[in-house]
């Protein structure tokens, strides 16, 4: 490669963007209760702690069963926005979209504050995992439907209309023809809500019953400096998992380009 | 319903597609938005709601000088992150579009977005220890010998706020500028250079006009969610680093004192927003300039445009010198100032391009 000053400037941002995460394996198996060099020597006893805290176990189950029920809700409702923008043409399109858009923009704090004013001080509910739920489908719709409208606008229409020509119902056309079409899509879709719910705190920080979710634990700990490398062994697991969900994600999007025979653009958003 | 009858059956397919999304977003985002701007003229005392109207809470944040304080400072904060964040990332998206291969983009653009798809908590626990007392940055400047006691000027303050999230909204600002960069019709350049016009002119004459809307869409992107970010403030600020997140907590979940909390967070989406159409119509003048004074024509027109922005300029340095001072009601009187002024740049660019 030949490397020109942007070159080298683009490495060195690359490096600034990767820096926290290569340190992150590094301490989490250091031989020191203290997060900081020089590095003392190896170990995996921080991943064995792990396995023993109960506590830590019960806020991941959580955020599992949080992150999987959010990422099907989204991408159901993400998959009906997409598929109506890009196939179909109704008055206040743009707005509408637009409006269902604007969670992506909007401060977590926001959508965090508002929901606790409206479902605990207005209609007096308890929180518990379903209103992080609600919550997290709200701003991970947005995420899908992105995600989804490369899917469906690169879809060709008429290969449905076939379908119905040739006697389907539209529920058969739709999952006969569309649905393997856009399926690449849909699990991109999927796993990208799941990582962003898996993922997310503040929202969860606000609106979370009596059982944490994992950053809502994880953020228990920060002033415990005696956890943090356990949070760092934790940590490692967590972008390990991420970046193989990611590079799943990218695989079907890009098989999902390919067969419907578009060049890649690149990029989820 | 006699509605329905305007609308072909294609419409009516789409309308219904897409009213289940919608109404998701209405129920769970346009009423609890509405719930917050009605419950920030109430009160509440411990446990019991009083919901008689009242402008109080929006007094109480006028007239206490913390409040006044803490925002500005989130907007200052917010400010300098969104612009470090899109110049830093301006650089990168225009490399990755124009001097890599198609082939090599995709991987640059994962590339970038990895990071940002790993736990934010972890990651800015991680910059704690980067930059930290003990941390890696200065054992590592201390080791080389470049210096000998350990830098305190990046824990525990704004700058090291500004890092931190300079770190994580780097997509939000990289994406929307490359997608822009790349609808960039490359036979423009090409003949913008064939007209005998320098690369350096070409940049700043079509380039970066043709660029523009992904700049602002970054400048959007990143300042309204960074005003709103508790989670680096709160780690890594230290005592004069909080920002207005925090006291929107506090007052919501340690104070019990919810209407103040969400006239908090009212007033800063407000300011944020106001700030954002500011910046905006600056971009928008600096574009006009550049296309008039490029264009060789108009002295009079160029001469007003200038002027407009040295007043803009000077209107917004009274602003910042209002906050530098403590002034609430100066930095307000120059903020709606800068405000109107930005209305009337906005209308009139406007007008002439139509």
């Amino acid at each position: 490669m030949r490397l020109s000053g942007l070159g080298i400037y683009a490495l060195f941002y690359l490096v600034f963007l990767y820096a926290p995460i290569v340190l992150l394996p590094i301490f989490a198996f250091n031989d020191a209760t203290i997060i900081a060099f020089p590095l003392t020597g190896f170990t995996t006893h921080w991943f064995a702690e792990l396995l023993t805290n109960k506590a830590l176990h019960a806020a991941v189950l959580n955020s599992l069963q949080i992150a999987a029920t959010a990422a099907i809700m989204a991408t159901l409702l993400g998959m009906c926005a997409a598929r109506a923008g890009a196939q179909h043409s109704f008055p206040g399109k743009g707005a509408i979209i637009g409006f269902i858009m604007l969670p992506l923009v909007l401060p977590e704090i926001i959508i965090a504050v508002s929901l606790l004013v409206i479902l605990v001080q207005i209609l007096g509910l308890q929180l518990s995992n379903w209103t992080v739920i609600a919550a997290h489908v709200l701003i991970c719709t947005p995420f899908s439907i992105a995600i989804l409208n490369g899917a469906f606008a690169n879809l060709d229409p008429s290969l449905e209309e076939a379908g119905l020509d040739l006697g389907e119902t539209r529920w058969s056309a739709f999952r006969l023809i569309t649905l393997p079409l856009v399926m690449p899509g849909i699990v991109s879709s999927l796993l990208i809500s799941f990582t962003i719910s898996l993922d997310e705190f503040i929202i969860a920080f606000f609106l979370t019953g009596s059982n944490p979710t994992m950053p809502v634990y994880i953020w228990s700990l920060n002033k415990d400096f005696d956890a943090l490398p356990v949070v760092m062994a934790l940590g490692t697991i967590l972008v390990a998992l991420s970046i193989t969900l990611l590079t799943i994600a990218e695989y079907f999007r890009r098989r999902g380009l390919a067969r419907t025979g578009l060049k890649d653009t690149g990029g989820f958003l | 319903m006699a509605f329905g009858s305007f609308l072909s059956s294609e419409d009516k397919r789409g309308l219904t597609l897409v009213s289940l999304p919608f109404l998701y977003a209405v129920i769970l985002l346009a009423i609890p938005v509405g719930a917050v701007i009605l419950f920030s003229f109430w009160t509440q005392d411990f446990m019991t709601i009083d919901t008689t109207f009242t402008m109080n809470n929006y007094r109480e944040i006028w007239s206490e000088p913390i409040y006044g304080s803490l925002l500005k400072r989130s907007v200052l904060v917010s400010g300098l992150v969104t612009v470090v964040t899109v110049l830093a990332a301006f650089p990168i998206a225009y490399y990755i579009s124009f001097h890599l291969d198609p082939k090599q983009k995709s991987l640059w653009l994962f590339l970038i977005t990895i990071p940002f798809w790993t736990s934010y908590l972890i990651r800015v626990f991680l910059w704690k220890v980067i930059l930290g007392y003990n941390g890696v940055v200065n054992t590592g400047l201390i080791e080389l010998g470049i210096i000998t006691e350990p830098l305190t000027f990046i824990l525990y303050n704004v700058n090291a706020v500004i890092i931190t999230l300079a770190h994580a909204y780097a997509p939000f600002a990289i994406l929307p500028i490359f997608v822009a960069l790349e609808k960039i019709d490359r036979s423009l350049l090409e003949a913008s250079q064939d007209l005998g016009e320098g690369k350096v002119v070409t940049f700043f004459r079509v380039t970066l006009p043709l660029a523009m809307p992904g700049v602002v869409a970054a400048l959007v992107i990143v300042s309204i969610p960074t005003i709103g970010d508790y989670v680096t403030p709160e780690l890594m600020g230290g005592a004069g680093g909080k920002l207005i997140a925090s006291m929107i907590q506090t007052q919501f979940l340690q104070l019990s004192n919810a209407p103040l909390g969400a006239a908090l967070a009212l007033v800063a989406m407000a300011t944020i927003m106001a700030a954002m159409f500011v910046i905006y119509a600056q971009l928008k003048l600096l574009g006009f300039i550049i296309m008039t004074f490029s264009s060789g024509r108009g002295f009079l027109e160029l001469g007003f445009l200038c002027f407009s922005a040295v007043l803009l300029q000077a209107l917004m340095a009274l602003t910042i010198f209002g906050i530098w001072n403590a002034s609430l009601g100066g930095t307000a009187t120059f903020f709606a100032g800068v405000l109107a002024y930005s209305a009337v740049i906005l209308s009139l660019t406007g007008k002439k391009r139509g």
